[in-house]
């Protein structure tokens, strides 16, 4: 083994090492249980080191660089059918090495004081590492059937994560539905795996990218549209979103770490794997396209009226997936990446933000009851909080800077990611397969932008600004304020390092034209995109740069409009009032977002009661009356010949001499005749 | 060597004498658990010494002399790549199912382990057997433990199940019986010196060639046989009422074991002897395949029994492996006997789990659970693993057994239709809908039940039995290559020779006199009458 894949395979086997360890240990060892501070060393170990080797790789790493492949053993070998346990490192699974190490260290940092007094201590630290084992595999893996292995070991991982606390049943029910829905998913990904094979005999990256001839151009389409789907139910999108939302049930570093920044940009991170046979399929961009901005759209209209504060969050994230996948079906892959990378920074940052915030809330309850004051409320709630910026000074500024950021307000990360992305959709309008469409889903993307805004400073003016809700609301719990405190380092560490990153982030993928219209020759000021251009297979950008300059002012006029508005209505931390009031001027509207739209119920009613019904009332009654009812009947039928021939066989010797001489006269009759 | 497979076959009826000689309960456990380790053991030097790169014949061959003069009917047995996996499959099990039962079966303790013993025996006896005579032997013989086991130490409704169980799958066989005794005279026919042959080794090969008309009804014949065993849908109504009503062990040897004896059954027997039919008929039995899939998994969705709901996964489950069969193509076979053993182990898993639960509580209905995955965490982790790897989580068996099968179909020559193999993959989404929903009703909220609360957490015996397999489940998942080599030289030979044969017997079906609708069904137009007709 050279340096390079024992540096590989230690990125992927570190984490595993960790979660065997917590794992078993934790599982056979009550002494060693209580030993937190080794378990959350082990685990954050486990995690800082791969990060520190992909930093090294990526240091290593030129834009020319060839990838470094890992070739650990042959996985399975049959007839023609050979896939290896081997790994790639190349420029585009570096970056997401990156985040889902680095960010996912801050992650497992800050859980360690979240997840401090709960009993499942060590056994959520190692589902955290078996998670970040699996999203390594997922993202490194050379092949798609490892990265499948990766991308259903994930989905696992949530399904654990999310009913963490499963003794509480609709916790479970969320999970459940989570890993139920990503099957659906999951389905249609083996389906286009067969189909790749079929055509390309292999399932290798590199094999499948350099042989797309081999593969009929229908056969692209359907394989393209496959992997959409499989990447619906994993990323979220309509339709199979709707499982994202429940997740939030999990505990809130999960949500961060797995339901905002790594896992649900897998289904990015493999369309952008395969973009040249993606871009080869027009038709499938297009749906891409349409589907990523519907969602984007109806998730945002869906964020502004809950008011769970992990909801919000959770209706964001579906929003922003959906900007991800605009990009891709914009042929826009960096900027998807490069909005995978902003959104990692500013969304952990929201969700561990929002941590700190329940944290709060949960002391303050957790108080109360100490008082002897049986107060009950939900920690989640919005309209408890209120004025908590003078209490917990750290959580507000990192949640404003990264409130800032996901709003798309220069100079912050997700500005230039989210701009980026809205001038490729509107450059996509000028390619011949439907382009004028492409003009529409622009402006889907400007209103979703204003809505995003208007919806997170809603949230944060909601949370941080005006007056303590709780006391006001709830007579018993005045005083309740005094419970209040900012959480403690190893929680706001985190919360400092993402901010940060919020800020900066977005710097990695400036716009070549800020320059290159002042100097009036090319620039390549972008590095993101110099860093991507040999693995993926961006559309040429070909607007002017006066029509650059105007798509960035207005994107940053929305953005600053959504703020303002948010601002009227909630900057004193008005939030019922406000909400009143928009549901009395949207009406209808209004009521459809806050039921969100009805798509749990539209399934359930249309799928899942229907098919469980059918299978009880129906088949499983059809197996025991007919099926083997036929079978009884057979047997019954052979029962009656017995019953009748048993006459016969009456034990008395003359009746059956009798029957000897009437049968030899029949014989004898017959052969006489 | 030869000799220390067959020292492996019946060293569990030296058991079995133990028993009947020391006359004690626990000296019979002992006894019991101590031949079946030993054969485990044993089979282990079979498979170190098993050569992988071997091709043709099967190893460790013992031929006995023909029994009847003339008639070409002898002991044959020994192993090949299509049986090696399984027969090992079966001596791990050994060991396990008398632990299984170590504390839980109370009453007719000798006549309960000489049964194991017995069967034990007779399932080696059935996957080494190359001779047909033999092998009906040994199949008609694993009945007779069964039906015991099931019918003393079983639940409530034993009778009906047992009854049911050896009616049905008697019924079977004894077509199948008929079937053989017609091959074995035609077989002899075209021999010199004999006037009967059993022997796999000359029907399986090219030399013997059977017309199309005796084909189909021999096929039939066979087939159905072997699809009750399986059982394929529709023939599956036996199974869960024998599940259900079986004590933990006979579950066990029932799903792990006796229901490959079909499935094996048509890979040894009906492919390579009958190629033709068996392509023929592919898509129909395809088809049963997929319609059991979806259709054993929609049932086992709604049990409230927790052994049913596995019994009609079984359903489900083996619904794959007959596909796979049926897709005659190297990686949907490789697939199929990779996913005979997967199931083996997974379901194998979730029948003693369900034992142990039931063993602590004695009901197994889902509602008398709930909430208890914190009481006895070790017990549930056990029971998550079996679940994952039952519902095909890559990284576990069952994933690699599936994935093989349904790749091999999707791309499949003899069933060409894609649908196949997508509405298969549409049981992998159903498996998790009903082992999870499951799961969680059994494990997860609050504590449902106050008995409940003092559940005890599986003890170093259950722990011990469940482990290999557990390890076998993640190193199948892991490492599949080192289990799949043992059958590729000969599952490769095995569909090249019936290729070959079956386009031999369809050229040749050309210069005779065919009825309709064997030349329908087969698609093969008589030369001669063209000929004529074009003149």
């Amino acid at each position: 083994m050279d340096s390079a894949t024992t540096l590989t395979s230690l990125i992927i086997i570190l984490p595993l090492v960790g979660f065997l360890i917590n794992g078993l240990m934790g599982l056979s060892s009550d002494s060693f249980r209580e030993r937190k501070g080794m378990i959350g060393a082990i685990a954050n170990l486990s995690v800082f080191i791969p990060f520190v080797i992909a930093v090294y790789f990526f240091l290593n790493m030129g834009q020319e660089t060839a990838p470094v492949i890992a070739e650990l053993f042959t996985w399975i070998d049959v007839g023609t059918l050979s896939v290896d346990i081997a790994y790639q490192i190349d420029q585009l699974s570096i970056v997401m090495t990156l985040v889902v190490t680095g960010v996912g260290f801050l992650i497992h940092l800050y859980s360690i004081g979240y997840m401090w007094h709960d009993d499942g201590y060590w056994k959520f630290f190692a589902y955290l590492n078996l998670f970040i084992f699996a999203m390594l595999n997922l993202v490194l893996a050379d092949n798609l059937l490892l990265l499948f292995l990766g991308w259903e070991g994930v989905g696992l991982c949530s399904y654990l994560l999310i009913g963490f606390w499963y003794t509480d049943m609709a916790k479970s029910d969320a999970a459940k539905k989570a890993f139920l829905y990503n099957r659906v998913g999951d389905f249609a990904f083996l389906v286009a795996m067969f189909m790749t094979f079929q055509f390309v005999g292999s399932l290798q990256f590199d094999v499948i990218l350099s042989n797309l001839d081999a593969i009929p151009s229908d056969a692209k389409f359907w394989i393209g549209l496959l992997m959409f789907i499989g990447a619906t139910g994993k990323s979220a999108q309509i339709p199979l979103f709707v499982w994202l939302p429940d997740a939030m049930a999990g505990p809130t570093s999960v949500s961060a770490l797995i339901h905002a920044a790594t896992m649900v940009t897998s289904g990015i991170y493999l369309i952008s794997r395969l973009s040249p046979m993606f871009v080869m399929s027009p038709e499938v961009m297009v749906i891409i396209a349409a589907i990523g901005a519907l969602t984007a759209i109806v998730a945002a209209t869906i964020a502004l009226t809950q008011n769970d504060i992990k909801g919000v969050l959770a209706y964001s994230t579906v929003s922003q997936l959906g900007y991800m996948f605009l990009a891709l079906g914009s042929g826009a892959f960096t900027a998807a990446i490069f909005h995978v990378v902003t959104h990692a920074f500013f969304k952990a940052c929201l969700f561990l933000g929002s941590g700190s915030v329940i944290h709060a809330m949960e002391h303050v309850e957790h108080g109360l009851h100490e008082e002897g004051k049986e107060v009950h409320f939900d920690p989640q709630d919005m309209r408890f909080m209120g004025g908590l910026k003078e209490y917990m000074p750290s959580t507000y500024k990192t949640f404003l800077i990264a409130t800032v950021a996901i709003a798309g307000i220069p100079p912050l990360a997700g500005f230039f990611s989210k701009d980026e992305i809205l001038a490729f959709t509107f450059n996509a309008g000028f390619t011949e397969f439907a382009g004028p469409l492409y003009f529409l889903l622009w402006g889907v993307g400007i209103i979703t932008a204003f809505l995003t805004a208007f919806y997170m400073f809603r949230l944060t003016f909601g949370t941080f600004n005006g007056s303590f809700k709780l006391p006001e609301k709830i007579e018993e719990a005045a005083g309740a304020e005094k419970h209040l405190h900012e959480s403690p380092s190893t929680m706001t560490i985190p919360l400092w390092a993402l901010g940060g990153l919020s800020v900066v982030g977005g710097f990695i993928g400036i716009p070549n034209f800020l320059v290159s219209t002042f100097t009036h020759e090319e620039a390549h000021i972008n590095l993101l995109h110099n860093w991507l251009h040999t693995v993926t297979a961006d559309y040429e950008l070909g607007l002017s740069h006066s029509l650059e300059w105007a798509l960035l002012v207005i994107s940053v006029l929305v953005a600053v409009a959504g703020l303002y508005v948010a601002y009227r209505l909630y900057g004193s931390g008005a939030t019922e009032e406000s909400d009143a009031r928009l549901a009395g001027r949207y009406g209808v509207f209004y009521e459809t977002w806050k039921e969100k739209y009805s798509l749990d119920e539209f399934y359930e009613g249309l799928v899942v009661h229907p098919l469980v019904r059918f299978s009880d009332k129906g088949l499983a009654k059809f197996d025991m009356k007919f099926v083997d009812g036929i079978v009884n009947a057979v047997g019954g039928i052979i029962r009656l010949f017995g019953s009748v021939f048993r006459y016969a066989q009456t034990g008395v010797a003359s009746s059956y001499a009798l029957a000897l001489v009437v049968g030899v006269l029949i014989v004898l009759s017959l052969l006489i005749l | 060597m030869q000799l220390l497979l067959n020292i492996c076959i019946y060293l569990p009826l030296a058991g079995i004498a133990g028993i009947l000689v020391a006359r004690n309960d626990k000296a019979t456990k002992w006894i019991s658990l101590v031949t079946t380790a030993l054969t485990f053991l044993l089979s282990l030097l079979l498979i170190f010494n098993f050569d992988i790169s071997a091709s043709g014949t099967a190893q460790f061959l013992t031929e006995g002399a023909p029994i009847i003069e003339g008639m070409d009917i002898k002991y044959l047995v020994g192993l090949d790549g299509l049986s090696l996996l399984l027969f090992m499959l079966t001596t791990l099990m050994g060991p396990i199912v008398i632990l299984s039962s170590w504390n839980s079966v109370k009453k007719h303790l000798a006549g309960y382990y000489a049964m194991l013993l017995l069967l034990q025996t007779a399932s080696m006896g059935v996957f080494a057997s190359l001779d047909l005579i033999v092998f009906y032997v040994f199949f008609e013989l694993s009945l007779i433990p069964m039906y015991f086991l099931i019918g003393i130490w079983g639940g409530e409704g034993r009778i009906h199940a047992t009854v049911k169980f050896f009616i049905y799958t008697l019924v079977g066989s004894l077509i199948m019986l008929v079937g053989l005794i017609y091959l074995g005279y035609d077989a002899g026919s075209v021999m010199e010196g004999v006037r009967f042959s059993t022997d796999w080794r000359f029907l399986s090969s090219g030399a013997y060639q059977i017309g199309l008309v005796e084909q189909t009804y021999l096929f039939a014949a066979f087939a159905l046989a072997f699809c009750i065993k399986v059982p394929l849908f529709p023939f599956h109504t036996w199974l869960p009422y024998a599940h259900t009503e079986a004590p933990t062990a006979g579950s066990v040897v029932l799903a792990a074991i006796m229901l490959k004896m079909g499935t094996y059954g048509l890979l040894r027997v009906c492919l390579p002897i009958f190629p033709n039919a068996f392509a023929e008929f592919a898509p129909y039995m395809g088809a049963l395949a997929v319609v059991g899939i979806i259709y054993g998994a929609l049932v086992a969705m709604v049990q409230k029994d927790v052994k049913k709901l596995v019994a009609y996964s079984s359903v489900s489950h083996l619904g794959f492996v007959v596909l796979g069969l049926f897709a005659v193509n190297t990686i949907s076979v490789q697939g199929a006997l990779l996913q005979m053993v997967n199931h083996g182990l997974s379901t194998g898993a979730l029948f003693l789990i369900v034992g142990m639960i039931y063993d602590r509580r004695h009901t197994r209905m889902i509602d008398d659970f709930g909430g208890i995955a914190k009481v006895i965490p070790v017990f549930a982790v056990m029971f998550m693993i079996a679940t994952l790897a039952s519902i095909g989580l890559p990284g576990l068996n069952g994933f690699i057994g599936e994935f093989l099968i349904l790749n091999g179909a999707f791309n499949s020559e003899i069933i060409p239709q894609n649908a196949f193999a997508v509405f298969a993959a549409l049981g992998v989404i159903l498996a998790a809908v009903y082992m999870l929903w499951m799961y969680q009703r059994v494990m997860f909220g609050p504590l449902k039940h106050k008995v409940n609360e003092k559940l005890q957490d599986l003890n170093a015996r259950e722990i011990g039995i469940l482990v290999p397999l557990v390890i076998l489940m993640f190193w199948i998942g892991i490492r599949p290559v080192d289990f799949t080599q043992y059958s590729e030289v000969q599952v490769n030979e095995l569909l090249e020779a019936s290729q070959e044969k079956r386009l031999a017997i369809e050229q040749s079906a050309k210069a005779e006199e065919l009825p309709e609708w064997a030349s329908a069904l087969y698609d093969v137009t008589n030369e001669l009458a063209s000929q004529t007709k074009n003149r």
